[in-house]
């Protein structure tokens, strides 16, 4: 194995089936899914931990996650979480949510959530848009922004401005864990000329982990993961990443936004 | 609790008849006329005489508390809610999901007046919403109507016996009348029934594969199978579930048909009627789905006409009618807005309607 593998922890996790996955070229879903698997595998929790899975183009994992599911209705997911966990206190019990599900029709169940301290875990994957429904303005869609419900771009006069989930979190007591993340390969220049970087990726990887030894320390933690979605933008894969890199973060800053348990200094 | 004789309100022992039968979990939204439900719950979560009730929660909306019933039903435990009407339309959403995912939960829907807000006073109207499906797609709920606090404190347990041997949420469909009215009520000595969830709860795939509690299938092959096997078991519940009271009804010319509430009036109409040498009965369905068609029928073929009685514009009215079948005569007579029918109005319609001389 390269250094590369180890570090990703890539190759055969116990944590994924062997099903393909749905995800479009360029999607970081696919790199999600293995990096929540991987922190299954290397916190032996697998056989503990029950997935709920949202509406959205996370509600096909239930094929790819080699453990319990329940699958919610839209926006829901975190509700089914805390009714599942609060009886099953000993389970560990995560969410992957995209934007629209998460911060625009399930907000309430997200934001109760947090303010309960609920002992779970929420994955949020913003790519900035309505991808399984075919690219339409999420909440967190960017001023200017063109989509199919905003073709001449986001006007924020009419929609209100973008929505930062992480930073509204960060606002909630009950929130141990509030961290934003980029899956986004990171392009920078090197003596080589122009070559890619996998930090972002490492430090989804640390916050992925981090967030379930939260939800074991009894804490609600949430992870926000910036993403593309080439598709749905009309960009090529690599202009899509450069987008996140360079566009998004300016509007989301990555970072440590609540961690009452130190979990980041360990 | 087990082995008294208290006096309580309807909605107070309804919850401590859940309470009896091995509640676990309870997530609450407050609204009028079913908070006192939420509220007697409140008081004995982490009383020692009921250890299995191990958690309850004040939810933010209707919708968050049917969704953790369903993450808690998911876990293979006897999980519960309650509402009121407009509560219950913003309910169907969670009924819709779980009848696919076959969940087992109890639902309470304390009926008031409507549509909108209505008002506080009894209806009956849910009806459709309770017995058709109500959300979106092909399925029913298990449907059961107590009409006094006895029967409250009674259902809950089998409920959640019916919930758990169809795998589908089951209804306790009251009204604000039996949700209110206080009434002595005797608490026999049972202990909660034992399920064997194992094979489908999801806690945690140890030595198993996964179980994935899904209603998305997008093979419509398999989807159209999936559906077809849920309807097998609301067959199964047809054939076997139905219950219902006949009171008077063995040489009864007209039978009164009423549910709930409704029936008290009717049966009190009833009494009154055959004092003066009037033949008429009460047909009580009990269980509202599966519907006691067959016994309407037959009742039907037996000659009889029908008079429904209802806190509403006439809703099961169309499920009686299509029982008795074409040619065989079946009256409404319906009240709504929260006013109820007094006996005496029960018997004029009788005499408009000629059963009864003028």
């Amino acid at each position: 194995m390269s250094q590369l593998q180890l570090r990703l922890k890539l190759g055969k996790l116990e944590s994924l089936t062997e099903n393909f996955t749905h995800y479009c070229a360029g999607c970081e879903h696919g790199t999600l899914t293995r990096l929540i698997a991987a922190a299954m595998d290397n916190l032996g929790i697998r056989e503990k931990t029950v997935m709920i899975d949202s509406v959205g183009c996370s509600v096909l994992a239930c094929n790819y996650f080699n453990c319990d599911h329940i699958v919610s209705a839209h926006g829901r997911a975190p509700a089914v979480a805390a009714g599942l966990k609060r009886v099953h206190p000993e389970l560990m019990v995560f969410t992957v949510q995209g934007d629209g599900d998460a911060v625009s029709i399930g907000l309430l169940e997200l934001l109760y959530a947090a303010k309960r301290a609920t002992p779970i875990t929420v994955f949020l994957v913003n790519n900035a848009i309505y991808g399984m429904t075919g690219g339409q303005m999420a909440p967190t869609t960017l001023e200017g922004q063109v989509t199919t419900t905003t073709p001449f771009g986001r006007d924020v006069h009419l929609t209100g401005s973008e929505m930062d989930a992480s930073k509204l979190l960060a606002t909630i007591d009950g929130a141990a864990y509030v961290k934003r993340a980029s899956l986004a390969v990171q392009e920078i220049s090197s003596s080589k000329g122009k070559v890619y970087t996998i930090k972002n990726l490492l430090d989804a990887k640390k916050a992925v982990e981090n967030a379930f030894k939260v939800q074991a320390l009894g804490g609600f933690a949430f992870v926000e993961l910036l993403s593309t979605c080439s598709i749905n933008w009309k960009m090529p894969i690599l202009e899509a990443k450069r987008f996140v890199n360079e566009a998004m973060v300016k509007k989301y800053p990555l970072g440590v936004y609540r961690d009452a348990f130190g979990v980041e200094k360990q | 609790m087990g082995g008294n004789r208290l006096y309580l309100k309807g909605n107070e022992a309804l919850a401590y008849g859940a309470l009896e039968a091995g509640l676990n979990a309870y997530f609450a939204y407050p609204i009028t006329p079913s908070s006192e439900i939420p509220e007697t719950l409140a008081k004995e979560f982490g009383s020692k005489k009921y250890p299995d009730f191990k958690f309850f929660l004040q939810a933010a909306s209707e919708l968050e508390a049917i969704n953790m019933v369903i993450g808690a039903a998911a876990g293979g435990v006897r999980a519960m809610t309650a509402t009121s009407s407009p509560g219950f339309s913003l309910k169907q959403e969670g009924l819709s999901y779980a009848a696919c995912n076959e969940l087992p939960f109890l639902i309470v829907d304390i009926c008031r007046s409507g549509p909108g807000l209505g008002n506080l006073g009894p209806e009956q109207s849910d009806y459709f919403q309770a017995t058709k499906g109500g959300g979106h797609g092909n399925y029913r709920l298990l449907v059961l109507a107590p009409a006094t606090v006895q029967e409250m404190a009674a259902f809950p347990r089998i409920a959640f016996d019916l919930a758990f041997k169809y795998r589908n949420p089951v209804l306790i469909l009251g009204d604000a009348f039996t949700g209110q009215l206080k009434e002595d009520v005797d608490f026999p000595q049972l202990s909660p029934e034992k399920y064997d969830t194992s094979s489908w709860a999801t806690t945690g795939a140890a030595g198993r594969r996964p179980h994935i509690i899904n209603s998305l299938e997008l093979d419509y092959q398999v989807h159209f199978k999936h559906i077809e096997r849920i309807y097998e078991k609301y067959r199964r519940a047809q054939e076997n579930e139905v219950r219902f009271e006949e009171y008077r009804t063995e040489d009864a010319e007209t039978v009164l048909v009423a549910f709930g509430i409704a029936s008290r009036i009717a049966k009190g109409a009833v009494n009154k009627l055959r004092s003066k040498g009037i033949k008429v009965g009460l047909f009580r369905p009990i269980t509202l789905w599966p519907f006691p068609t067959t016994q309407i029928k037959k009742l039907a073929s037996e000659g009889r006409r029908f008079l429904d009685i209802e806190l509403s514009t006439g809703q099961m009215y169309e499920d009686v009618k299509l029982a008795a079948g074409d040619g065989v005569t079946v009256d409404f007579l319906g009240k709504w807005g929260g006013v109820v029918p007094s006996e005496a109005e029960i018997t004029s319609k009788l005499k408009r309607l000629e059963v009864v001389a003028q």
